[in-house]
């Protein structure tokens, strides 16, 4: 038997998605597009002149998993610098392909280790890893980001 | 010599006593466990499960009948080539088709079109003529077509559909005009289930001067095929899909136009006479397989085509027809499930979403109960985009599955339901 993939933490982002809106003044913003399951969303990221992130935020739709991470995306990068922001993308990558263990190796993913057991369920990494490809897109300017 | 890997074990009766339990017996797939619960395989319009008499056939062929097949003059080559000559007379037979040499093996029913669009489309349309499909065409209807418009600037139509998911006949008939040179077609939807009324389409077509491919595809195991009666120009179909292996498919072509056709394909076996100076083409049907063909997969094809048919029609037909009211029932006793589709001539395919799950939430949580469905766009995208929904999750049925088998599907939503609370 596989892990448990819809833990309660993902079912209530899921039910509550934080930061659920449209940003007025971000200065970066990136649609995600997930062709296989018509998932669609826009990351929205403030950031200001130092280099953080004062608020991150996204709307769209898609399926629960897609939605929690989105969701646990925008509450876990807000306060970080734009580059802590990349190392956790990074991180969040090599957790969702099952490349980096939580339990023993060093990492910042905190809360978003409840994603660690997706690497089981090929076909939803890429639910997974929408928003957070997204933003990674709207930090690096790229305006459409599909994970096709 | 009798070919060993020819005749199928059942002896090939017509059995009228539609059994489902005994029939079971026949796929092996169906045996086995899909998370610690048995599998539930309910996604027959992706692919069908194989009986055993078509791996039997594959296997017979590469255990003691490897060869490539014509041109060879040792024992294997020429029993080779007979069994695989042979599968295109069942073929034949099947889809009542006049002669052999209009049957076109092809890798599947996508080839098969793209042939059509290929061959036919750029030697016989050009500039400004019309060519019509429907909204409710599986991509590899769409795309082929798409290609050749750009490549010779000639114009796609689009028949609408309704909210029942059926096409509009009178909106087809407007479309149709002396512009009109080809017709596109599929039989039966793979999103919906829709069966369309084909026969009225060719013959409208046919009034305006226009020749009618079909995608047959889903339409194998819903009804019997008479390329004659229909009429059609061009009907294609994938072996997959009717109990038989992946890689390879037909093309049905009336002689008169893939006579006049040129090739699609370049290669080995599709010439008479290679100089560098000219080139002679094969008679059909070799003219349209270049290369090897996949001599496996047509042996084990014949031997999908030759099982299927020893049940009556009327039964299968009447089967799946219970299991589809059951399901349909089934499923709309579940609070907040709404069905995509409705037409009132349809296979057992159910497509459906549940209110506040994603189908492809769904497609996961029904896989922990071993419950195999399909979620997504099933390879329609504007059919998604006609009912407004992202996409569906859908429940496939063939003559193997069970009233059993969708109790469990109906117990796994509520699980899921459950959950998603
Ligand atoms: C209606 C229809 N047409 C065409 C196809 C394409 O078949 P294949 O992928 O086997 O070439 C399919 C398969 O999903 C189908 O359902």
């Amino acid at each position: 038997m596989r892990d448990e993939l819809y833990q309660q933490t993902i079912l209530e982002h899921n039910r509550n998605p934080r930061n659920f809106k449209k940003l007025e003044g971000a200065t970066h913003v990136a649609e995600g597009y997930n062709p296989l399951c018509g998932d669609h969303l826009w990351v929205y990221v403030k950031v200001d002149p130092k280099g953080i992130i004062e608020e991150a935020a996204f709307e769209g739709s898609g399926c629960a998993i897609s939605k929690a991470s989105a969701s646990m995306m925008t509450v876990s990068i807000k306060g970080k610098s734009v580059e802590e922001a990349n190392i956790l993308f990074e991180e969040f990558h090599q957790l969702v392909k099952g490349d980096l263990k939580p339990d023993t190796q060093p990492n910042h993913l905190d809360k978003l280790t409840v994603f660690s057991g997706i690497w089981q369920y090929p076909a939803r990494v890429k639910c997974a890893s929408l928003g957070w490809h997204t933003m990674h897109g709207a930090l690096e300017k790229t305006k459409t980001v599909s994970t096709e | 010599m009798i070919l060993k890997f020819l005749p199928n074990q059942h002896g090939g009766s017509l059995d009228m006593n539609f059994n489902v339990q005994k029939l079971r017996q026949e796929f092996p797939n169906l045996n086995i466990q899909v998370h610690g619960m048995p599998l539930v395989y309910l996604d027959n319009a992706a692919t069908t499960l194989k009986p055993r008499c078509v791996i039997d056939a594959i296997n017979a062929y590469y255990v003691t009948g490897v060869s490539n097949v014509h041109r060879g003059v040792h024992f294997l080559s020429e029993q080779a080539t007979a069994a695989f000559e042979y599968s295109r007379q069942v073929v034949r037979q099947f889809l009542h088709a006049r002669r052999v040499e209009e049957i076109i093996f092809t890798k599947g029913a996508t080839e098969a079109l793209n042939l059509v669009a290929q061959s036919y489309g750029r030697h016989f349309l050009k500039k400004g003529d019309e060519i019509i499909i429907s909204h409710m065409e599986h991509h590899s209807n769409i795309v082929p077509w798409q290609l050749l418009c750009e490549q010779i600037g000639c114009v796609l139509k689009v028949i609408p559909i309704n909210d029942r998911g059926e096409l509009i006949l009178e909106e087809y008939l407007k479309l149709l005009s002396d512009k009109t040179k080809l017709v596109s077609l599929v039989w039966v939807s793979n999103s919906l289930g829709t069966v369309n009324p084909v026969k009225a389409v060719i013959e409208a077509a046919h009034s305006q001067g226009a020749v009618v491919v079909i995608d047959a595809a889903q339409a194998v195991t819903h009804t019997m095929i008479n390329v004659q009666e229909l009429d059609c120009d061009f009907l294609v179909f994938s072996g997959h899909k009717v109990f038989g292996p992946t890689g390879v498919g037909v093309l049905y072509g009336k002689e008169k136009y893939l006579s006049a056709m040129p090739p699609y394909q370049g290669g080995g076996d599709m010439i008479k006479s290679v100089t560098f100076a000219k080139t002679t083409y094969n008679d059909l049907p070799y003219k349209f397989e270049a290369g090897t063909p996949p001599i496996a997969e047509v042996i084990g094809l014949r031997s999908a085509l030759e099982y299927f048919q020893t049940h009556s029609w009327e039964s299968m037909h009447q089967y799946k027809q219970e299991l589809l009211d059951y399901g349909t029932k089934a499923l709309l006793s579940i609070d907040g499930v709404r069905i995509v589709g409705t037409a009132k001539d349809k296979t057992s395919i159910l497509s459906f979403v549940v209110d506040g799950i994603h189908p492809h939430d769904l497609g996961t949580l029904v896989d922990q109960e071993g419950v195999a469905i399909r979620t997504g766009h099933h390879c329609t995208q504007p059919v998604m985009e006609f009912f407004k929904i992202p996409a569906t999750a859908r429940a496939s049925l063939a003559f193997y599955n069970t009233k059993e088998e969708l109790d469990i599907l109906v117990r796994a939503i509520n699980r899921a339901k459950e959950i998603f609370k």
